[in-house]
């Protein structure tokens, strides 16, 4: 009976023939070299070779990688023997650095936030297009939702949409009242009385939008660019904590380090559920945006929109938006979301999301290589 | 050359030819690549032009912003290695003339190195946060009413890093008090010193290779660290690794960041090549080994 060798058994053989004598060490030490150099040379390659067994997914950590942890990956390993791989990032940009330094095929599905950043990754040639006769169950997504990536990428996809929530004001209900609240607005994160209890993520778009609120301007079409940049410094003086994770996020409200900052509705959500007297207000013109599944250029296609297929599915994706705390894109027109997705921040019953408003892509693209740079200085007191 | 005086030449290359190939491999080819990296370009989508540009390095050269930043790193990093000699001096003195019970000091100075250091400067918000350890106490005692602001400021990163720190800066010290025989102290107070004499005029002149030893290794690593201020400091309580961090990652112009991170090295390995002008890396590797 003959049985496929593999590296180890290799290895095996050629120590004990060098044990035995049959092999002087030289030629040992050459095959080693050898074995190691093709090792080496081949490995980048093995994943387009090789039968696909696993899947790479990178998203946000905390109670969103739960969500999907429990109620996606691990029914869509049971059902197709699949195994879903899951890493976290603290933002679009460090996974874009990260997907720069790899080779391709090594980061699979993304859990990408905006349509700018999809329009990022498509300028950088990293997007896909997915086979839609794979997934079915897109049909039951959101139209506007789906239109919006389409345009970036010519009409194809390299994505699907799976969630949506807002960037609006969290805030702790024994220091801020709601009332002080919806009179103060976005301009509470610039109100001295607040000082050394405010927090802030430390995300130049999200700063940009909120400036642009406090200075009284559209933030897809900011007219006064120096009105901005002092109100992010006005921000950045009575601020006594830029955040770079959700978890830092939470705990910052939780331990009551800061009394106010802008958050993720989701996170929010997770924190009033959790028993802490947390307040969220989305201002007029607050940041909207939607959520997708990125399918990366060079990953295993026909994997990969099997588990978003998957996950599309009604009862997964509305157990993840209720694991998550974000509204799953799926229409609620079409699909019957049970009782607790209404009652999350930032759902749309109507499905048509005309309430919210979104980042124009190609308008933050074309500021993002200058804002980027003038915040990270501004930040450090510049 | 007979052919054992050859083999016996060639045998120090081929031991350390697995060490060599591992330095070579990973530290010198990709700094290389870095080198080569400071001289392209980022264009506005994020992709990298290659050629030959001077412009990041102009950039990194003669904008107040780098230097500005890098001055504020060597200061934290100078006020963070005194902070270390001072409180590591009397420990690792302590340790060293300590009779019976060293190997167990030695080992709970070893003991936070089995924590991530990460963990470990995080450790602090649970002590000075305003929920936190020395609040509650305060507050339980009646002595405060409402909790201070301790966290997010120079001061906590110069505390953390003291806390990453001060094991380097002790065991340097040990090391050097160590190897300094005790007969020498002896003879002194016999020839009419003091105790306090013969350690100002003795003890310490002899230790001083440790204390400098020690001195470079929290300077050189207290000023390329980024978890520390990332997570400890305030707004703009930003260290030079932070921009690098952030050309890198956040704008995504790894030429730039490249020339970043040179520009640090350089600083830094200026500062080890006159350490060895003077003093010689020999103390330093008797205190990392």
């Amino acid at each position: 009976m003959t049985r496929k060798m593999d590296a180890t058994t290799r290895y095996e053989r050629a120590r004990e023939r060098v044990l035995n004598g049959d092999l002087d060490r030289r030629k040992f030490m050459g095959l080693l070299g050898a074995a190691g150099a093709a090792y080496g040379l081949v490995t980048p390659y093995r994943a387009l070779a090789q039968s696909v067994s696993e899947v790479r997914f990178d998203g946000w950590g905390g109670v969103v990688s739960e969500a999907l942890r429990a109620n996606a990956f691990d029914p869509f390993t049971a059902e197709t023997g699949i195994t879903v791989v899951d890493g976290t990032f603290g933002g679009g940009d460090e996974y874009l650095s990260r997907v720069k330094a790899s080779q391709p095929g090594e980061y699979n599905i993304a859990h990408l936030s905006g349509v700018f950043d999809y329009a990022r990754y498509h300028g950088l040639g990293l997007t896909s297009e997915l086979n839609e006769a794979n997934i079915p169950n897109l049909e039951y997504v959101i139209p506007k939702l789906v239109e919006v990536f389409r345009k970036v990428s010519d009409g194809s996809l390299s994505c699907v949409p799976y969630d949506y929530g807002t960037t609006g004001l969290a805030y702790n209900r024994k220091h801020i009242s709601d009332e002080e609240m919806k009179e103060k607005g976005a301009k509470i994160l610039i109100d001295e009385a607040h000082k050394d209890k405010i927090g802030g993520w430390s995300d130049w778009r999200t700063r940009m939008w909120y400036a642009a609120l406090q200075t009284d301007q559209d933030p897809n079409g900011v007219t006064d660019e120096d009105a901005c940049w002092d109100a992010i410094r006005a921000h950045r003086d009575l601020a006594l904590k830029y955040w770079t994770s959700g978890a830092e996020l939470m705990s910052l409200l939780a331990e009551e380090e800061i009394h106010v900052t802008e958050g993720w509705s989701g996170r929010i959500y997770a924190l009033q559920e959790q028993g802490h007297d947390i307040g969220y207000y989305d201002p007029p013109n607050g940041y909207g945006w939607q959520e997708c599944m990125f399918v990366l250029k060079g990953s295993p296609m026909e994997a990969c929109e099997e588990l978003l297929n998957f996950m599309l599915a009604p009862e997964t994706a509305i157990a993840v938006a209720e694991g998550q705390n974000y509204p799953p894109a799926l229409d609620p027109q079409k699909v019957e979301l049970g009782d607790k997705i209404p009652t999350l921040p930032a759902f749309d019953p109507s499905g048509t999301l005309e309430g919210l408003t979104f980042a124009d892509p190609a308008y933050w693209n074309g500021h993002e290589a200058d804002w980027s740079k003038t915040f990270g200085r501004v930040q450090k007191g510049y | 050359m007979s052919s054992v005086e050859a083999r016996e030449a060639r045998q120090p290359w081929i031991l350390l030819s697995p060490a060599l190939t591992a330095v070579g491999l990973l530290l010198f080819v990709p700094l290389i690549f870095i080198v080569v990296y400071s001289f392209w370009l980022r264009t506005a989508t994020g992709a990298d032009v290659a050629g030959f540009h001077l412009d990041n390095w102009a950039e990194a050269l003669t904008d107040a912003f780098y230097r500005d930043i890098l001055i504020s790193t060597l200061r934290i990093a100078a006020i963070t290695t005194v902070v270390c000699a001072l409180a590591g001096y009397p420990a690792a003195y302590f340790i060293a003339r300590s009779r019976g019970n060293k190997m167990i000091l030695l080992l709970l100075l070893m003991l936070p190195f089995w924590i991530s250091y990460i963990i470990r400067t995080m450790s602090w918000i649970n002590i000075l946060g305003v929920s936190g350890a020395i609040n509650s106490a305060l507050m339980a005692l009646g002595v405060i009413s409402e909790p201070i602001n301790m966290l997010y400021n120079e001061t906590t990163v110069i505390l953390g890093l003291v806390h990453f720190l001060l094991p380097f800066m002790i065991l340097n010290i040990y090391v050097s008090l160590e190897g300094i025989d005790t007969n020498l102290e002896d003879a002194a107070t016999s020839l009419g010193a003091t105790r306090w004499q013969s350690f100002l005029e003795v003890t310490l002149p002899l230790s001083l290779p440790g204390l400098a030893a020690g001195g470079l290794l929290c300077f050189v690593l207290g000023a390329g660290t980024y978890i520390t201020p990332l997570v400890l400091g305030g707004p703009t309580d930003a260290m030079f690794a932070n921009l690098v961090f952030e050309a890198i990652i956040t704008q995504l112009n790894w030429p730039l960041g490249s020339a970043l991170s040179l520009m640090l090295l350089a600083v830094l390995g200026l500062l080890v090549a006159i350490y060895n002008r003077y003093l010689g890396m020999a103390q330093l590797m008797k205190g990392l080994g």
